[in-house]
């Protein structure tokens, strides 16, 4: 997995972004390699999903610069984002399927949209991204508000894994997921992205995901990035709030002594 | 763009060689699936068919499924399928790939299209007695919630109250105001000039007096708030719905129709008499401005013959009808936003199923009303 150095999927350098004098993100600099699983770790309302939406575009920045797979990221929804909005796919917190379409028609849009192809062979790539995320070709035929929680999650990944993406952002995908399901949806995560050769950007408060899948995690602490490294390098961190993360009593209930 | 051709098909006697090249990627699937729909006769007729993934330089899902069509479409017909050359990188993809759409689904048959519409006759004709079933039990809540309220006033929600009848009543009123002072106008104008005719201007007053009073004034503003609090309500009611909130509410022990409906329906029922007044006012104000500048009545001579025309019967008649209204819009926007289940489609249909439901019913009634009092000689 290990890829050439320079060859990053994202760089983000110098970055600000705030909301009137609030500011939000302090200066930040981040770079994702290619095929990585970077988790994200931050306090509850420290900046992780803003990070996550100025990179996509969904928020303006103040200051800096963010390239995707080599291309700028324009400040606002223009023309250069829409054009690599069709290399990167979002799983949102809540799924975000689109509550009138079948799950079926939720993984077609994206195919339907940018690409031309027969409908036969549409139904046939949904029902494959269907089973690839672990979900009957049966499920397809079923709307939003009849799936559970683990079910929206996986349908919103194979929505957003529908364009054969190179990076996709998962914002929390293990919240408000049982333990198995987690793991499972963890391990979900890591095949596909083997298989498929993506970049994964995580979001993520499970300490298990965080454990297992990733290769690198990045700590956001007063709208920078404090800590960014393997696991262990993070577990071994100086910094207090990245110490209070990973040794607080929670944290301890879940892993052996580190240090 | 692509050096190597993206498909390249050699038949040697029985044997078929295919080589897919380049990039078989989502960009390219219009030719593609153009090519792989070009080699289905020559996969049916050989009895061997290796497929050599030598040359391809990109892959993604869509490709590997092409791909792996031909192989299943070559094995399904009784034939051999080898596949040689798979680099490092895409062997899992093309090996998950290889797991899916083995079983399709059962489809579901089409309905015959006479049975289908009359099996969609019968389920409306069901859907239109439950409509009566809802409004019945809505209205039977209602009931007990005020009967509740009448026994514990504390109950009540009274800010809550104040709130809708501030957003129903209160702020209604500039629109009502100039909508029913237009149709006033309008209905003034039309008469002097058809009246004229007849040297019959003056009769333009009873005319203006009696249709306002009685019929338009609360039939155009019921009419108006049925779009514009009946349809608020049951977006409201609908979204509060999908987001569970009106579960969460009976779980605390409250009765979502005591504390969200009341409240919005006794504001409707007290706002639309209010309404119907003031606009009521506002049409014979704009009625008398066109007969003073269009048809040269003066406003005492309007007053006063307006004073002969209209009795209070005339405006009795108009207002009793208003809180009747009232309650018919209250109920069928709420019954109609506690159907809303979870989609942001059904949320828009059951707000536009509210509105032309209630200005539906409106009209009933009120033709309901026109038969009762000429009966009781009003």
């Amino acid at each position: 997995m290990q890829t050439a150095p320079g060859q990053f999927a994202i760089r983000v350098h110098d970055l600000v972004v705030g909301f009137r004098r609030h500011v939000v993100i302090h200066h930040l600099a981040l770079d994702v390699r290619r095929g990585e699983i970077l988790g994200l770790v931050g306090a509850s309302g420290g900046g992780k999903s803003v990070l996550m939406r100025t990179i996509i575009g969904l928020i303006p920045r103040q200051e800096g610069e963010i390239e995707v797979m080599g291309a700028p990221i324009g400040g606002n929804h223009d023309r250069t984002t829409r054009n690599a909005a069709g290399r990167w796919g979002i799983l949102f917190q809540q799924g975000a399927l689109f509550s009138s379409l079948t799950v079926r028609q939720n993984i077609q849009f994206p195919l339907r949209e940018n690409l031309v192809l027969s409908s036969a062979l549409m139904d046939e790539i949904a029902t494959a991204k269907l089973e690839m995320v672990g979900l009957k070709p049966e499920d397809g035929d079923k709307f939003p508000s009849e799936l559970s929680g683990g079910m929206t999650k996986r349908v919103a990944l194979a929505r957003a894994l529908a364009l054969d993406p190179a990076i996709v952002f998962l914002d929390e995908p293990t919240s408000g997921l049982d333990p198995i399901a987690a793991g499972d949806f963890d391990a979900l995560i890591k095949t596909l992205q083997k298989t498929l050769g993506l970049t994964v950007f995580m979001v993520t408060h499970d300490l298990a995901s965080l454990n297992t899948v990733c290769d690198r995690v990045a700590a956001l602490a007063d709208g920078k990035i404090v800590a960014i490294g393997p696991m262990r390098e993070l577990l071994q961190s100086e910094h207090p709030w990245v110490r209070a993360y990973f040794h607080g009593k929670r944290s301890q209930m879940l892993q052996p002594k580190a240090s | 763009m692509a050096t190597a051709p993206l498909l390249t098909a050699t038949a040697t006697g029985d044997v078929l060689e295919l080589r897919p090249g380049g990039s078989w990627i989502a960009a390219n699937v219009a030719t593609l699936e153009r090519l792989s729909d070009a080699v289905a006769p020559q996969l049916d007729r050989s009895s061997t068919v290796k497929l050599d993934m030598a040359e391809v330089r990109e892959l993604d899902t869509l490709g590997a499924w092409l791909l792996e069509k031909m192989s299943r479409r070559a094995t399904s017909a009784g034939h051999r399928a080898e596949v040689v050359g798979v680099s490092d990188n895409y062997a899992g993809l093309i090996e998950e790939v290889r797991q899916v759409n083995r079983r399709t689904p059962a489809p579901v048959p089409p309905p015959n299209p006479v049975v289908a519409k009359i099996s969609d006759i019968g389920r409306s004709t069901i859907g239109a007695g439950d409509d009566v079933t809802a409004f019945l039990q809505m209205l039977g809540s209602l009931c007990i919630a005020i009967l509740g309220v009448l026994r514990r006033p504390r109950s009540l929600r009274l800010t809550s109250l104040v709130y809708q009848f501030y957003r129903v009543c209160w702020q209604a009123i500039p629109i009502v105001v100039l909508i029913t002072f237009l149709i006033g106008a309008i209905i003034a104008q039309q008469g002097i000039f058809h009246f004229r005719k007849f040297g019959a201007d003056s009769y333009v007053v009873d005319m203006v007096g009696i249709l306002v009073l009685r019929e338009l004034g609360v039939l155009i503003v019921a009419i108006m708030v049925a779009g514009r609090s009946g349809s608020a309500y049951t977006a409201e009611l609908g979204s509060m719905k999908m987001r569970e909130e009106i579960d969460a509410l009976s779980t605390m022990g409250l009765d979502p129709i005591e504390v969200l409906m009341l409240p919005r329906i006794i504001a409707l029922v007290c706002a639309l008499p209010i309404l119907s007044f003031i606009g009521s006012m506002a049409a014979l104000y704009g009625g008398g401005l066109v007969a003073w500048f269009y048809g040269g009545m003066g406003p005492a001579i309007f007053i006063a013959r307006l004073h002969e025309a209209v009795s209070v019967t005339h405006f009795e008649v108009g207002i009793i009808k208003a809180p009747f209204m009232a309650l018919v819009i209250g109920i069928v926007a709420c019954s109609e936003g506690l159907r809303v289940k979870g989609s942001a489609e059904s949320l828009g249909k059951q707000t536009t199923t509210s509105v032309v439901k209630s200005i539906f019913l409106v009209i009933v009634l009120d033709g309901l009303f026109a038969v009762f009092f000429a009966s009781i000689g009003m």
